[in-house]
Protein backbone atom coordinates (compact mmCIF):
# COMPACT_ATOMS: atom_id res chain seq x y z
CA UNK A 1 0.00 0.00 0.00
CA UNK A 2 1.25 3.55 -1.01
CA UNK A 3 1.15 6.40 2.02
CA UNK A 4 -0.49 8.34 -1.08
CA UNK A 5 -4.16 8.20 -1.52
CA UNK A 6 -7.18 10.31 -3.31
CA UNK A 7 -9.28 9.46 -0.25
CA UNK A 8 -9.03 8.94 3.17
CA UNK A 9 -12.08 8.00 5.11
CA UNK A 10 -11.53 8.72 8.85
CA UNK A 11 -14.05 6.09 10.78
CA UNK A 12 -15.52 2.59 10.12
CA UNK A 13 -19.27 2.66 11.39
CA UNK A 14 -22.02 3.16 8.66
CA UNK A 15 -21.10 6.79 7.15
CA UNK A 16 -17.96 6.01 7.02
CA UNK A 17 -18.54 2.01 5.84
CA UNK A 18 -20.94 3.76 3.11
CA UNK A 19 -18.95 6.04 2.05
CA UNK A 20 -15.89 3.58 1.28
CA UNK A 21 -18.13 1.28 -0.76
CA UNK A 22 -19.62 4.63 -2.69
CA UNK A 23 -15.76 5.74 -3.45
CA UNK A 24 -14.59 2.29 -4.19
CA UNK A 25 -16.87 2.00 -6.43
CA UNK A 26 -15.66 5.02 -8.25
CA UNK A 27 -12.43 3.81 -8.32
CA UNK A 28 -10.97 5.97 -5.86
CA UNK A 29 -9.19 3.32 -4.16
CA UNK A 30 -10.30 4.57 -0.56
CA UNK A 31 -8.07 4.04 2.63
CA UNK A 32 -10.72 3.42 5.30
CA UNK A 33 -8.67 3.99 8.85
CA UNK A 34 -11.11 2.12 11.07
CA UNK A 35 -9.70 2.94 14.03
CA UNK A 36 -9.06 0.22 17.19
CA UNK A 37 -10.05 -2.57 18.76
CA UNK A 38 -11.73 -1.49 21.87
CA UNK A 39 -14.90 -1.83 24.53
CA UNK A 40 -16.62 1.27 23.95
CA UNK A 41 -18.77 2.39 21.33
CA UNK A 42 -15.60 4.07 19.92
CA UNK A 43 -14.25 1.13 17.67
CA UNK A 44 -14.39 -0.33 14.32
CA UNK A 45 -17.85 -0.90 12.87
CA UNK A 46 -18.86 2.08 15.44
CA UNK A 47 -21.95 1.99 18.05
CA UNK A 48 -23.51 -0.69 16.36
CA UNK A 49 -20.92 -3.11 17.22
CA UNK A 50 -22.04 -3.10 21.18
CA UNK A 51 -25.85 -3.54 20.10
CA UNK A 52 -27.92 -6.80 19.35
CA UNK A 53 -30.59 -7.03 17.57
CA UNK A 54 -31.35 -4.30 14.62
CA UNK A 55 -35.01 -3.81 14.32
CA UNK A 56 -35.52 -1.25 12.28
CA UNK A 57 -32.79 -1.22 8.94
CA UNK A 58 -34.39 -1.13 6.07
CA UNK A 59 -33.98 -4.71 3.79
CA UNK A 60 -33.65 -6.93 6.84
CA UNK A 61 -37.63 -7.78 8.00
CA UNK A 62 -36.20 -10.63 10.25
CA UNK A 63 -33.98 -7.46 11.78
CA UNK A 64 -29.87 -8.43 11.91
CA UNK A 65 -27.39 -8.36 14.85
CA UNK A 66 -25.67 -5.12 15.07
CA UNK A 67 -22.13 -6.40 14.47
CA UNK A 68 -23.19 -8.92 11.79
CA UNK A 69 -24.41 -5.57 9.67
CA UNK A 70 -21.67 -4.32 9.85
CA UNK A 71 -19.70 -7.16 9.22
CA UNK A 72 -21.43 -7.12 5.67
CA UNK A 73 -20.90 -3.18 5.24
CA UNK A 74 -17.70 -4.06 6.02
CA UNK A 75 -17.48 -6.83 3.33
CA UNK A 76 -18.94 -4.85 0.95
CA UNK A 77 -16.60 -1.89 0.62
CA UNK A 78 -13.83 -4.42 0.67
CA UNK A 79 -15.07 -6.37 -2.12
CA UNK A 80 -15.03 -3.20 -4.38
CA UNK A 81 -11.16 -2.71 -3.46
CA UNK A 82 -10.88 -0.29 -0.01
CA UNK A 83 -8.02 -0.90 1.69
CA UNK A 84 -8.54 -1.09 5.54
CA UNK A 85 -5.73 0.17 8.67
CA UNK A 86 -6.81 -1.19 11.97
CA UNK A 87 -5.48 1.71 14.01
CA UNK A 88 -5.98 5.12 14.84
CA UNK A 89 -5.34 8.37 13.99
CA UNK A 90 -3.17 10.66 15.77
CA UNK A 91 -2.67 13.59 13.91
CA UNK A 92 -3.92 15.51 10.97
CA UNK A 93 -2.92 18.47 8.74
CA UNK A 94 -5.49 19.95 6.93
CA UNK A 95 -3.61 23.26 6.28
CA UNK A 96 -2.50 22.68 2.66
CA UNK A 97 -2.72 19.73 -0.05
CA UNK A 98 -2.72 17.03 -0.34
CA UNK A 99 -3.98 16.65 3.34
CA UNK A 100 -1.81 14.94 5.50
CA UNK A 101 -2.85 12.46 8.32
CA UNK A 102 -0.69 10.42 10.61
CA UNK A 103 -0.86 7.16 12.71
CA UNK A 104 1.84 7.42 15.06
CA UNK A 105 4.95 8.42 13.02
CA UNK A 106 3.48 7.05 9.53
CA UNK A 107 2.40 9.93 7.61
CA UNK A 108 -0.41 9.22 4.62
CA UNK A 109 -1.53 11.70 2.79
CA UNK A 110 -4.58 12.29 0.16
CA UNK A 111 -6.27 14.34 -2.12
CA UNK A 112 -9.43 14.42 -0.04
CA UNK A 113 -10.56 13.40 3.73
CA UNK A 114 -14.51 12.13 4.49
CA UNK A 115 -15.00 12.30 8.06
CA UNK A 116 -16.80 9.88 9.78
CA UNK A 117 -15.11 9.65 13.55
CA UNK A 118 -18.96 9.06 15.06
CA UNK A 119 -19.81 9.61 18.61
CA UNK A 120 -19.18 7.75 21.75
CA UNK A 121 -20.84 6.94 25.28
CA UNK A 122 -20.42 9.70 27.67
CA UNK A 123 -20.00 7.88 31.05
CA UNK A 124 -21.01 9.37 34.75
CA UNK A 125 -17.56 11.00 35.59
CA UNK A 126 -18.28 9.59 39.11
CA UNK A 127 -15.16 8.46 41.35
CA UNK A 128 -14.25 5.17 41.06
CA UNK A 129 -16.34 4.39 37.44
CA UNK A 130 -13.19 3.54 35.30
CA UNK A 131 -11.83 1.04 38.20
CA UNK A 132 -15.16 -0.89 38.58
CA UNK A 133 -15.49 -0.98 34.52
CA UNK A 134 -15.49 -4.64 33.98
CA UNK A 135 -16.72 -5.08 37.90
CA UNK A 136 -20.03 -3.85 37.93
CA UNK A 137 -20.16 -0.88 35.50
CA UNK A 138 -20.39 -1.94 32.21
CA UNK A 139 -20.21 0.36 28.50
CA UNK A 140 -21.38 -3.08 26.89
CA UNK A 141 -24.80 -4.41 27.83
CA UNK A 142 -24.64 -7.48 25.22
CA UNK A 143 -20.85 -7.97 26.48
CA UNK A 144 -21.73 -7.86 29.86
CA UNK A 145 -25.28 -8.82 30.73
CA UNK A 146 -24.87 -12.63 30.46
CA UNK A 147 -23.17 -11.98 34.07
CA UNK A 148 -25.91 -10.91 35.77
CA UNK A 149 -28.39 -13.67 35.52
CA UNK A 150 -30.81 -13.48 38.49
CA UNK A 151 -29.23 -10.03 39.90
CA UNK A 152 -30.93 -6.68 40.80
CA UNK A 153 -28.97 -4.27 38.31
CA UNK A 154 -29.73 -0.51 37.04
CA UNK A 155 -29.34 1.36 33.60
CA UNK A 156 -29.00 5.14 33.66
CA UNK A 157 -30.81 7.05 31.00
CA UNK A 158 -34.00 7.54 29.32
CA UNK A 159 -33.31 7.44 25.83
CA UNK A 160 -33.78 4.98 23.08
CA UNK A 161 -30.72 3.23 23.48
CA UNK A 162 -30.97 3.46 27.49
CA UNK A 163 -34.50 1.35 26.74
CA UNK A 164 -32.68 -0.87 24.23
CA UNK A 165 -30.21 -1.66 26.91
CA UNK A 166 -33.06 -2.29 29.74
CA UNK A 167 -35.48 -4.40 27.95
CA UNK A 168 -32.10 -6.35 26.78
CA UNK A 169 -30.93 -6.84 30.05
CA UNK A 170 -34.10 -8.25 31.35
CA UNK A 171 -33.57 -11.29 29.91
CA UNK A 172 -30.95 -12.05 32.63
CA UNK A 173 -31.32 -9.50 35.58
CA UNK A 174 -34.43 -10.76 38.32
CA UNK A 175 -35.35 -6.39 38.10
CA UNK A 176 -33.98 -3.98 36.05
CA UNK A 177 -33.62 -0.43 37.48
CA UNK A 178 -34.11 1.87 35.09
CA UNK A 179 -32.72 5.50 36.08
CA UNK A 180 -34.42 8.87 34.64
CA UNK A 181 -32.95 12.93 35.18
CA UNK A 182 -36.14 13.85 33.97
CA UNK A 183 -39.85 13.47 35.04
CA UNK A 184 -40.12 11.65 31.41
CA UNK A 185 -38.60 8.97 28.73
CA UNK A 186 -36.81 10.86 25.80
CA UNK A 187 -37.17 7.30 23.86
CA UNK A 188 -39.52 6.90 21.22
CA UNK A 189 -43.09 5.71 21.78
CA UNK A 190 -42.50 2.60 20.97
CA UNK A 191 -39.78 1.69 22.80
CA UNK A 192 -41.33 3.77 26.17
CA UNK A 193 -44.42 1.81 26.04
CA UNK A 194 -41.97 -1.71 25.79
CA UNK A 195 -40.65 -0.21 28.99
CA UNK A 196 -43.38 0.75 30.81
CA UNK A 197 -45.03 -2.53 29.88
CA UNK A 198 -41.90 -4.30 31.49
CA UNK A 199 -42.97 -5.90 34.65
CA UNK A 200 -38.76 -6.56 35.41
CA UNK A 201 -38.14 -2.70 34.82
CA UNK A 202 -39.13 -0.16 37.32
CA UNK A 203 -38.42 3.42 36.79
CA UNK A 204 -36.59 5.98 39.22
CA UNK A 205 -37.92 9.08 37.46
CA UNK A 206 -36.11 12.54 38.43
CA UNK A 207 -32.95 10.82 39.89
CA UNK A 208 -29.58 9.98 39.17
CA UNK A 209 -26.36 8.43 40.28
CA UNK A 210 -24.51 10.12 42.62
CA UNK A 211 -22.02 7.67 44.04
CA UNK A 212 -20.85 4.47 43.24
CA UNK A 213 -20.25 1.71 45.97
CA UNK A 214 -18.37 -1.56 46.34
CA UNK A 215 -14.68 -2.63 46.96
CA UNK A 216 -13.71 -5.17 44.50
CA UNK A 217 -16.83 -5.21 42.61
CA UNK A 218 -20.35 -3.09 42.25
CA UNK A 219 -22.10 -3.86 45.43
CA UNK A 220 -24.59 -0.62 45.06
CA UNK A 221 -24.85 3.18 44.65
CA UNK A 222 -27.00 6.21 45.64
CA UNK A 223 -29.60 7.89 44.12
CA UNK A 224 -29.77 11.44 43.91
CA UNK A 225 -33.36 12.97 43.43
CA UNK A 226 -32.84 15.59 40.86
CA UNK A 227 -35.98 17.66 42.28
CA UNK A 228 -34.53 18.23 45.98
CA UNK A 229 -31.16 16.86 46.44
CA UNK A 230 -32.22 13.92 48.55
CA UNK A 231 -30.65 10.56 48.51
CA UNK A 232 -31.48 6.58 49.11
CA UNK A 233 -29.22 3.70 48.66
CA UNK A 234 -29.86 1.26 46.10
CA UNK A 235 -28.41 -2.44 45.66
CA UNK A 236 -27.68 -3.05 42.59
CA UNK A 237 -24.29 -5.56 41.29
CA UNK A 238 -24.44 -4.07 37.48
CA UNK A 239 -24.64 -0.40 36.58
CA UNK A 240 -25.21 0.37 32.55
CA UNK A 241 -24.80 3.67 31.25
CA UNK A 242 -26.70 5.16 28.03
CA UNK A 243 -26.71 8.40 29.02
CA UNK A 244 -26.02 10.18 25.81
CA UNK A 245 -23.00 10.88 23.22
CA UNK A 246 -20.39 13.08 22.25
CA UNK A 247 -19.05 13.62 19.18
CA UNK A 248 -15.55 12.00 18.35
CA UNK A 249 -14.33 15.65 17.26
CA UNK A 250 -10.74 16.12 19.58
CA UNK A 251 -8.57 15.40 16.75
CA UNK A 252 -10.25 18.21 14.78
CA UNK A 253 -10.27 21.02 17.38
CA UNK A 254 -8.79 24.58 15.86
CA UNK A 255 -9.01 22.50 12.21
CA UNK A 256 -12.60 22.12 11.48
CA UNK A 257 -15.42 24.26 12.59
CA UNK A 258 -17.59 22.83 14.89
CA UNK A 259 -20.32 23.53 17.43
CA UNK A 260 -19.75 24.05 21.07
CA UNK A 261 -20.59 20.48 22.15
CA UNK A 262 -18.05 19.51 19.46
CA UNK A 263 -20.42 18.18 16.67
CA UNK A 264 -18.46 19.49 13.04
CA UNK A 265 -20.44 22.33 11.14
CA UNK A 266 -21.16 20.84 7.97
CA UNK A 267 -22.89 23.64 4.96
CA UNK A 268 -26.43 23.69 4.71
CA UNK A 269 -27.66 20.65 2.50
CA UNK A 270 -24.58 18.89 2.08
CA UNK A 271 -21.30 17.65 3.62
CA UNK A 272 -19.28 20.17 3.05
CA UNK A 273 -16.85 21.47 5.89
CA UNK A 274 -15.05 24.63 6.31
CA UNK A 275 -12.37 23.18 4.65
CA UNK A 276 -12.30 22.58 0.82
CA UNK A 277 -11.44 18.87 -0.16
CA UNK A 278 -13.15 17.66 3.85
CA UNK A 279 -16.19 16.32 3.87
CA UNK A 280 -18.25 15.29 7.00
CA UNK A 281 -21.17 12.30 7.19
CA UNK A 282 -22.64 10.51 10.02
CA UNK A 283 -23.09 10.94 14.03
CA UNK A 284 -19.96 13.56 14.27
CA UNK A 285 -22.18 16.56 12.54
CA UNK A 286 -25.64 14.53 13.41
CA UNK A 287 -27.05 15.33 17.04
CA UNK A 288 -30.42 15.19 15.69
CA UNK A 289 -31.15 11.50 14.00
CA UNK A 290 -28.17 9.74 15.07
CA UNK A 291 -29.29 6.55 13.33
CA UNK A 292 -27.98 3.79 11.03
CA UNK A 293 -30.22 4.87 8.16
CA UNK A 294 -29.49 7.85 8.68
CA UNK A 295 -25.29 7.73 8.98
CA UNK A 296 -25.10 5.52 5.78
CA UNK A 297 -27.20 8.12 3.48
CA UNK A 298 -24.71 10.93 5.04
CA UNK A 299 -21.72 8.28 4.48
CA UNK A 300 -22.88 8.15 0.56
CA UNK A 301 -24.04 11.62 0.24
CA UNK A 302 -20.66 12.71 1.63
CA UNK A 303 -18.97 10.20 -1.44
CA UNK A 304 -20.74 11.83 -3.66
CA UNK A 305 -19.45 15.15 -2.71
CA UNK A 306 -16.04 13.79 -2.46
CA UNK A 307 -16.20 12.61 -6.13
CA UNK A 308 -17.50 15.62 -7.30
CA UNK A 309 -15.52 17.89 -6.16
CA UNK A 310 -12.14 15.79 -6.89
CA UNK A 311 -13.40 15.81 -10.48
CA UNK A 312 -13.51 19.62 -10.64
CA UNK A 313 -9.74 19.61 -9.15
CA UNK A 314 -7.96 18.83 -12.51
CA UNK B 1 -10.32 -22.14 15.06
CA UNK B 2 -6.85 -21.27 14.44
CA UNK B 3 -3.88 -22.96 14.56
CA UNK B 4 -2.13 -22.98 17.74
CA UNK B 5 -5.43 -21.89 19.36
CA UNK B 6 -6.13 -24.54 22.20
CA UNK B 7 -9.90 -24.82 22.88
CA UNK B 8 -10.45 -25.20 26.82
CA UNK B 9 -13.54 -27.38 28.41
CA UNK B 10 -14.92 -26.97 31.93
CA UNK B 11 -13.60 -30.93 32.37
CA UNK B 12 -10.11 -29.67 30.75
CA UNK B 13 -9.82 -26.31 31.78
CA UNK B 14 -7.45 -27.13 35.32
CA UNK B 15 -4.84 -29.77 33.52
CA UNK B 16 -4.18 -27.47 30.37
CA UNK B 17 -3.69 -24.36 32.53
CA UNK B 18 -1.93 -25.98 35.54
CA UNK B 19 0.35 -28.53 33.24
CA UNK B 20 1.03 -25.23 30.59
CA UNK B 21 5.40 -24.61 30.82
CA UNK B 22 4.41 -21.14 28.85
CA UNK B 23 2.64 -18.28 30.04
CA UNK B 24 -0.70 -19.46 28.88
CA UNK B 25 -3.58 -16.45 28.09
CA UNK B 26 -7.22 -17.47 28.48
CA UNK B 27 -9.32 -15.64 26.22
CA UNK B 28 -13.12 -15.58 27.80
CA UNK B 29 -15.57 -14.78 25.11
CA UNK B 30 -19.06 -15.67 23.43
CA UNK B 31 -20.43 -16.02 20.35
CA UNK B 32 -22.71 -12.87 20.83
CA UNK B 33 -19.92 -10.52 22.15
CA UNK B 34 -18.58 -7.37 19.35
CA UNK B 35 -15.57 -6.63 20.86
CA UNK B 36 -14.06 -10.52 21.44
CA UNK B 37 -14.73 -10.75 17.77
CA UNK B 38 -12.53 -7.49 17.35
CA UNK B 39 -9.75 -9.21 19.22
CA UNK B 40 -10.01 -12.85 17.97
CA UNK B 41 -7.82 -11.86 14.95
CA UNK B 42 -5.07 -10.24 17.29
CA UNK B 43 -4.96 -13.15 19.59
CA UNK B 44 -4.37 -15.41 16.04
CA UNK B 45 -1.21 -13.25 15.20
CA UNK B 46 0.48 -13.35 18.71
CA UNK B 47 -0.21 -17.14 18.48
CA UNK B 48 1.51 -17.26 15.42
CA UNK B 49 3.98 -14.84 16.05
CA UNK B 50 5.09 -15.87 19.75
CA UNK B 51 4.35 -19.49 19.76
CA UNK B 52 7.71 -19.74 22.03
CA UNK B 53 6.75 -17.40 24.40
CA UNK B 54 3.33 -17.98 24.88
CA UNK B 55 0.46 -20.05 24.36
CA UNK B 56 -3.19 -18.95 23.66
CA UNK B 57 -6.50 -20.20 24.76
CA UNK B 58 -10.34 -19.84 24.57
CA UNK B 59 -12.85 -20.51 26.40
CA UNK B 60 -16.39 -20.21 25.49
CA UNK B 61 -18.45 -18.76 28.71
CA UNK B 62 -21.49 -19.76 27.48
CA UNK B 63 -20.84 -23.33 27.19
CA UNK B 64 -18.26 -23.21 30.47
CA UNK B 65 -19.69 -20.36 32.71
CA UNK B 66 -18.49 -22.00 35.86
CA UNK B 67 -15.22 -21.58 34.76
CA UNK B 68 -15.84 -17.71 34.26
CA UNK B 69 -17.79 -17.43 37.76
CA UNK B 70 -14.55 -19.33 39.54
CA UNK B 71 -12.30 -16.11 37.96
CA UNK B 72 -14.79 -13.45 38.59
CA UNK B 73 -15.15 -12.81 35.00
CA UNK B 74 -18.13 -10.35 34.69
CA UNK B 75 -17.07 -9.03 31.41
CA UNK B 76 -15.88 -9.62 27.89
CA UNK B 77 -13.81 -10.16 26.83
CA UNK B 78 -11.93 -10.52 29.88
CA UNK B 79 -8.09 -12.28 29.21
CA UNK B 80 -6.29 -14.19 31.91
CA UNK B 81 -2.65 -15.03 31.88
CA UNK B 82 -1.76 -17.89 34.00
CA UNK B 83 1.84 -19.38 34.71
CA UNK B 84 2.18 -22.47 36.67
CA UNK B 85 -1.10 -22.64 37.09
CA UNK B 86 -1.21 -18.66 38.95
CA UNK B 87 -3.21 -15.99 37.49
CA UNK B 88 -0.03 -13.21 36.80
CA UNK B 89 -2.42 -10.45 34.88
CA UNK B 90 -5.86 -9.54 34.03
CA UNK B 91 -6.78 -7.74 30.89
CA UNK B 92 -10.59 -6.58 30.94
CA UNK B 93 -11.61 -5.52 27.97
CA UNK B 94 -10.56 -5.33 23.70
CA UNK B 95 -7.61 -3.61 22.93
CA UNK B 96 -5.40 -3.12 20.17
CA UNK B 97 -2.29 -5.43 19.96
CA UNK B 98 0.60 -3.01 20.62
CA UNK B 99 -1.35 -2.01 23.80
CA UNK B 100 -2.36 -5.85 24.74
CA UNK B 101 1.51 -6.80 23.74
CA UNK B 102 2.88 -4.25 25.94
CA UNK B 103 0.76 -5.24 29.12
CA UNK B 104 1.52 -8.61 28.58
CA UNK B 105 5.82 -8.89 27.91
CA UNK B 106 6.80 -8.15 31.46
CA UNK B 107 5.10 -11.28 32.08
CA UNK B 108 6.38 -13.40 29.17
CA UNK B 109 9.87 -15.17 29.15
CA UNK B 110 12.20 -12.98 26.53
CA UNK B 111 12.10 -14.35 22.93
Amino acid sequence: MSNAHKVIIIGSGPAGLTSAIYTARASLSPLVIEGEPSSTSDQPGGQLMLTTEVENFPGFPEGIMGPELMMRFREQAARFGAEFITEKVTKVDFNSRPFKVWIRDTEHTADSIIVATGAQSLMLDLPRESELIGHGVSTCATCDGFFFRNHEIAVVGGGDSAIEEAMFLTKFASKVHLIVRRDALRASRIMQERALNNEKIQIHWNSRVSELHGTDKLESVTLESTTDGSTSPLGVTGLFIAIGHKPNTGLFTGVLDMEDSGYLLTREGSTYTNIDGVFACGDVQDHVYRQAITAAGSGCAAAIDCERWLEHQH
Amino acid sequence: MAQGIVTLTSSSFDEIVNSSDKPILVDFWAEWCGPCKQIAPILEEIANEMPNQITIAKLDIDEHGDIAGRFNVMSIPTMLLFHNGEIQHKVVGAKPKARLLEELTPFLPAS
